[in-house]
């Protein structure tokens, strides 16, 4: 189907229904308990899990495939942002061309950091790739601010009329899709459960498995073999006659072009550009992310994405008040003992439960998020079959442990 | 420990016919609405609580101003629902605070890291009005946040109280008609500064500037070369330094071989008190250059960060936007307050943000409405007293406080750890006026824009 | 020419600092094959060795003054350090001034312990598993002991200033001939200077003249035969990480005066002495130290006002600019050995 083999399309049918179901899997909990904190569906986090789901595929697409280590895309994801910004303030309002101009402009800005740097592998490549993206930083703070409105970025003003948007004197533009706006949403009531179904998260969704399916494609492509040929070894590849240039530098560019459809989308999710968008801590973000879900899976990327999205804005938004009312009904000493306990973990302390997942995971799950679904799809597995596999994992990751 | 309910549920109800009548269609109103208007604004509370997002950095390099802030804000609700001994409360001139909460509903908070980097900033206060059902957004410690949550708040239909921002910017060229800054500004800085600097080093200086490359160094040069040379001095360079700069040696060491005599640091937070370092290291404040001691100045202190920098801030000029020892009834109420509760003074930035918080409840109060533009209308031109700072306004125009500055010293002889700074003269506000269409606040293109109720 | 003088100086300075940490990245580098992101932490950590030893000579007993009163209007608690007590006012308050090069001592147990823990408790699980492992395992270590220390010790800088008779700097130029007050130097920065010349030319001698050294230079370049010639090579390689972490320690507890530590200045001086590293070259020790303080000059150059006025932005982008310049035209940086990290 599609294309696919029975199996990759499962993963995608799959893929598309969570997508799909997403506002209600990520609100289990009733809105006014105790656990609602760890709700998940509100349009912000939403459109930002399949976002940087996206700017993770694409970077798995480069590094999973060819084990080039690109530690500079956010750069590709900060150029497409400022494109589609610029599209929005002076052509249209319309989402659209904004994103297409995104794609357009990471993956030349990709073209250009790739040809230089690809002359280079391991880890020089990856300093090349780094000292573009921090001097790309540096300078949209500091000289370019005229371009990138430096530090305080670029947002859509009242000042600024689009010449195919008609807008009243005075307003405020808003990013929309032939004039559906991307913050309106539609809310349910059930019962005590509140789900949102919000519009740009449904773009942004579509995107997303548009995406996953071309990375799915990428990968079960010849194309895909031969960059999975020059991971495993380069020099033989060379030797064969074949120039694997060509090759690294497509993936570079098309992994530019997902992370500039990631920036493209960030504006037209939420009409916003900063320039820290392109530190290499933004670089760094994305390489977590795909290593945490798992390197070289399809789906994996987009869970490590999951992943740190969650902790950065749900448990960094948990509170000692919120703790005092969780454990309210517990004796006072215990209450406070327990609130002491869990103190540094949240709030202010999200990083370092960031940290120790980071570590736990790596240590115990050498495979990622990826591995860790699967060990659970293991012993909840159906018969000998899953058994044996999960054996085979657990003495793959005999080391680690 | 109560066990007390989110109001999400309630507040979104509302929101939930309005969803099912068709896919949000701005409605737009009237002033008329507002006087019984309770809904048909974002996040219009239903409930008896009413729901504040407090959105400040807990981590990154501003996690201890941000800190401070939120103990502040923790306090600001205690005694907007009657708790404590009221703080400020008492002291401030309007009297529609009277521990009952806001408008009658009783304070409810969320708070947020901004990270200080204006995308984490935005996930945060979005996730504030989209899932708790925040009806207004403060704080932050840093202008880049500040206006890009300002813009947030604007198109959402939020109110946001700016917290610690000192770039013109933010009420000038990105002012919004949604946000409100208490905090004072570059320029008000510079006009503060400059005559207190000629009183004391004379009116023939040569001054070198070294700017943060961002955009609150380039209003705060700005400022301060244009107000310097108002008093006669001369500039004799201004050089740009990355943000990221840690060791400001090779910036600093080049300054004595220029010919002046103050060296201007256009820095803040880790910037500031690494640059100051430097020049005290590079030992240019025992220097003698044309006959005079070479001079060092810091328009904008903040006492936390300088800390930092030590014994090095020993009577160096800057400017703050309150002290702790200020001696007027509101601010002796505000410390005794803070300090009875968490054993050491507020900061400047505790001390912004509880008046922030103060002054979006009163003017709810006054405004007998949530609504943002009634809130708006409250407070535009709204003036007060009894917040430290003496009298002050808050600007229809461009929503920026016009009050007293402080210009301080670094103590020579300090008593404790927090016995930082010296009150040296607080500037009247008369001298740091300036017109809304002033060309270092954007000019005559600024504009607050339409105040927008969302939907 | 003074004024380049000047700035040739505050490069070797600043090349001090980024030589010393890039040395024992590349160390680890070179003999483990580990890339460790959690090296700027163990700079971090050896900065607040200073910190903690000048709270621990400070540590005080608490004496109410009546006479003088607080913030809120009460008597004024006033802190009386022990070493007050024990060794007069002014010898105490001198042996509390000199805590930063006291904590050198101080520090090297503490950082070998730091080295030798992570070593065998965490980085040996690694040397098998690919290095986006090791960047991730070592990156969340980074995050929790930054986090650590923040919770011990708060957010914002804390001063460490060094003792009053090395604080103030010296008309160097006049030394050496020029006009007076034209080329002002510190002392505390020479002293940097100088001891990061120390440290780097001691770990050389040791790799060099001593039969430890030399095994590891042949694990460097060949682990697999010295292991089959019999020589525990792990057992040095956990010694060379201890190393590693002592001299990334040490740079950073002799930081300490020049800027006020905090808990996050690790993350700042990761990526540039990654950048250090690799322009100098991988596998290469000479490499990284050539590298620290050629960019360490060429950074302090670019930051000169007339440079800037000729090419704005350029000190934002120096280190960049000539890293990207140095791996184009020399495929493995300045000094490195084919092979080392390449793929």
């Amino acid at each position: 189907m599609l294309g696919l083999n029975k199996k990759d399309f499962q993963l995608l049918l799959i893929v598309a229904v969570l997508a799909l179901l997403a506002p209600f899997i990520l609100n289990p909990f009733p809105e006014g308990s105790g656990l609602a904190q760890f709700n998940a569906g509100y349009p912000d986090l939403m459109q930002r899990f399949v976002i940087f789901g996206i700017f993770a595929i694409g970077f798995n697409i480069l590094f999973g495939l060819t084990g080039y280590l690109s530690f500079g895309h956010a750069a590709f994801l900060g150029v497409g942002s400022y494109a589609a910004i610029w599209m929005m303030k002076l052509v249209t309002l319309n989402v659209i061309p904004a994103i297409l101009m995104a794609i357009v402009f990471g993956g030349l800005f990709a073209l250009i950091v790739g040809f230089v740097s690809l002359r280079r592998s391991g880890i020089y490549f990856s300093i090349l790739t780094l000292a573009f993206a921090q001097m790309s930083y540096a300078l949209a703070y500091s000289v370019l601010t005229p371009i990138t409105g430096g530090e305080t970025g670029l947002q859509i003003k009242a000042t600024d009329s689009p010449i195919l948007s008609n807008l009243a004197d005075g307003e405020i533009g808003r990013a929309n899709l032939f004039g559906m706006e991307m913050g309106s949403s539609y809310l349910m009531n059930v019962g005590n459960w509140l789900f949102t179904f919000n519009a740009g998260y449904y773009i942004a969704a579509i995107f997303m498995l548009i995406s996953f399916y071309v990375s799915i494609r990428i990968f079960r492509s010849p194309f895909g073999m031969m960059l999975r040929a020059v991971k495993s070894n380069q020099q033989r590849m060379n030797y064969t006659g074949l120039n694997s240039r060509p090759y690294t530098l497509a993936a570079f560019v098309i992994s530019g072009m997902y992370a500039g459809l990631a920036g493209g989308l960030m504006v037209a999710m939420d009409t916003q550009v900063g320039p820290e968008r392109m530190f290499w801590t933004a670089s760094g973000e994305v390489v977590l992310m795909t290593i945490l879900g798992g390197v070289g899976t399809l789906i994996g990327p987009v869970l490590g994405a999951g992943m740190i999205k969650y902790m950065e804005n749900i448990i960094s938004k948990i509170n000692d008040n919120i703790l005092h009312q969780w454990f309210a009904f517990m004796p006072d000493g215990i209450e406070d003992f327990l609130v002491t306990i869990i103190h540094p973990f949240i709030g202010k302390g999200w990083h370092l439960t960031l940290g120790i997942v980071f570590m736990l995971v790596v240590i115990f799950l050498p495979g990622g998020l990826v591995e860790g679904g699967q060990r659970i799809a293991g012993w909840f597995g159906k018969g000998k079959k899953a058994d044996a596999e999960a054996t085979d994992t657990d003495a793959g990751t005999k080391p680690a442990e | 420990m109560s066990k007390s309910k989110l109001t999400r549920r309630g507040v979104l109800k509302t929101g939930a016919y309005a969803g099912a009548a068709g896919l949000a269609t701005p409605i737009i109103f009237d002033g008329s609405v507002w006087a019984d208007g309770h809904s048909g604004f974002t996040n219009a509370p239903t409930g008896d609580t009413v729901t504040l997002g407090f959105n400040v950095p807990q981590s990154g390099p501003y996690a201890d101003e941000g800190a401070d802030e939120l103990r502040a804000y923790e306090l600001a609700v205690e005694h907007l629902n009657g708790g404590g001994d009221g703080g400020m409360i008492p002291t401030f001139s309007s009297k529609t605070l009277d521990g009952t909460g806001i408008n009658g509903k009783k304070v409810e908070y969320v708070t947020g890291d901004t990270q200080t980097k204006s995308d984490a900033a935005r996930a945060s206060a979005r996730s504030m009005i989209e899932k708790d059902g925040a009806i207004m957004i403060t704080g932050g410690s840093s202008s880049g946040v500040a206006v890009a949550v300002q813009a947030l708040c604007q198109e959402a239909g939020i109110i946001f109280m700016a917290g610690l921002t000192h770039s013109n910017d933010t009420t000038g060229k990105d002012r919004k008609a949604n946000g409100f800054r208490h905090f004072f500004n570059s320029y008000m800085s510079g006009a503060a500064l400059a005559p207190v600097l000629a009183n004391a080093y004379g009116k023939d200086r040569k001054a070198y500037h070294l700017t943060a490359d961002y955009n609150w160094g380039y209003t705060t040069e700005e400022a301060v070369v244009q107000a310097t040379e108002g008093m006669g001095w001369e500039t004799v360079n201004a050089v740009k330094t990355p943000l990221t700069q840690t060791d400001f040696s090779s910036y600093i060491a080049p300054v004595l071989q220029s010919g002046a005599d103050v060296l201007v640091l256009n820095h803040y937070g880790g910037n500031m008190v690494n640059s100051l370092t430097n020049a005290v290291q590079f030992g240019l404040r025992d220097k003698e250059v044309n006959g005079k001691n070479f001079e060092i100045v810091v328009p904008l202190y903040s006492r936390l960060m300088a800390r930092g920098a030590g014994a090095n801030v020993k009577g160096i000029f800057g400017s703050t936007n309150w002290h702790w020892s200020l001696q007027d009834e509101g601010s002796k109420a505000f410390v005794k307050s803070f300090g009875t509760k968490y054993g050491f003074p507020p900061s400047q930035a505790a001390h912004t943000v509880y008046c922030q918080t103060l002054l979006y409840a009163d003017a709810v109060n006054r405004a007998g409405s949530f609504n943002p533009c009634a809130v708006a209308e409250a407070l535009e031109g709204f003036e007060f007293d009894g917040l430290g700072n003496g009298k002050t306004l808050y600007r229809a125009e461009d929503h920026q406080c016009f009050k007293d500055v402080l210009v301080v010293k670094g103590k020579e002889n300090p008593t404790s750890e927090f016995d930082l700074l010296e009150i040296v003269e607080v500037t009247p506000v008369d001298q740091v006026m300036y017109a809304p269409d002033h060309p270092q606040m954007g000019g005559a293109e600024a504009t607050l824009g339409e105040c927008n109720p969302g939907a | 020419m003074d004024a380049i003088i000047l700035q040739i100086l505050n490069g070797l300075d600043k090349g001090s600092a980024y030589a010393l940490i890039a040395l024992g990245l590349t160390l680890i580098f070179g003999t483990l094959g580990v890339v460790n992101f959690a090296h700027g932490a163990l700079f971090m950590i050896g900065a607040f060795c200073a910190v903690t030893l000048q709270r621990l000579l400070g540590s005080s007993r608490t004496i109410v003054d009546e006479t003088q009163k607080d913030f809120l209007g009460n008597p004024l608690k006033v802190e009386v350090p022990y070493v007050h007590d024990w060794f007069g006012p002014e010898m105490g308050a001198s042996i509390i001034a000199w805590s930063v090069p006291l904590a050198i001592l101080f520090a090297i147990p503490i950082m070998m312990f730091v080295g030798f823990a992570m070593e065998r408790g965490l980085i040996k699980h690694f040397y098998k598993r690919p290095h986006a492992d090791q960047i991730l395992v070592t990156f969340g270590l980074a995050i929790v002991l930054q986090e650590v220390i923040k919770a011990f010790y708060g957010a914002n800088p804390i001063p460490t200033p060094a003792p009053p008779a090395l604080t103030g700097a010296f008309d160097f130029g006049a030394m050496i001939g020029f006009d007076p007050n034209t080329i002002i130097y510190p002392y505390w920065r020479l002293i940097y200077f100088a001891f990061a010349a120390f440290v780097i030319t001691a770990v050389f001698a040791f790799l060099q003249f001593t039969t430890f050294g030399m095994v590891v230079r042949a694990g460097m370049a060949d682990r697999e035969t010295v292991g089959i010639l019999g020589i525990d090579i792990d057992k040095r390689f956990t010694m060379m990480f201890a190393i590693a972490a002592v001299v990334a320690g040490l740079a950073g507890v002799m930081y300490t005066p020049i800027n006020s530590p905090n808990y996050h200045m690790g993350m700042d001086f990761l990526v540039l002495s990654f950048v250090v590293v690799v322009v100098g070259g991988m596998g290469s020790l000479p490499g990284a130290v050539l590298a620290g303080f050629l960019l360490g000059i060429l950074e302090s150059f670019a930051s000169m006002a007339a440079v800037i006025d000729l090419i704005p932005g350029i000190n934002q982008i120096i280190i960049y600019l000539v890293a990207i310049v140095i791996l184009l035209t020399r495929p493995r940086g300045l000094m490195g050995r084919r092979g080392v990290m390449e793929d």
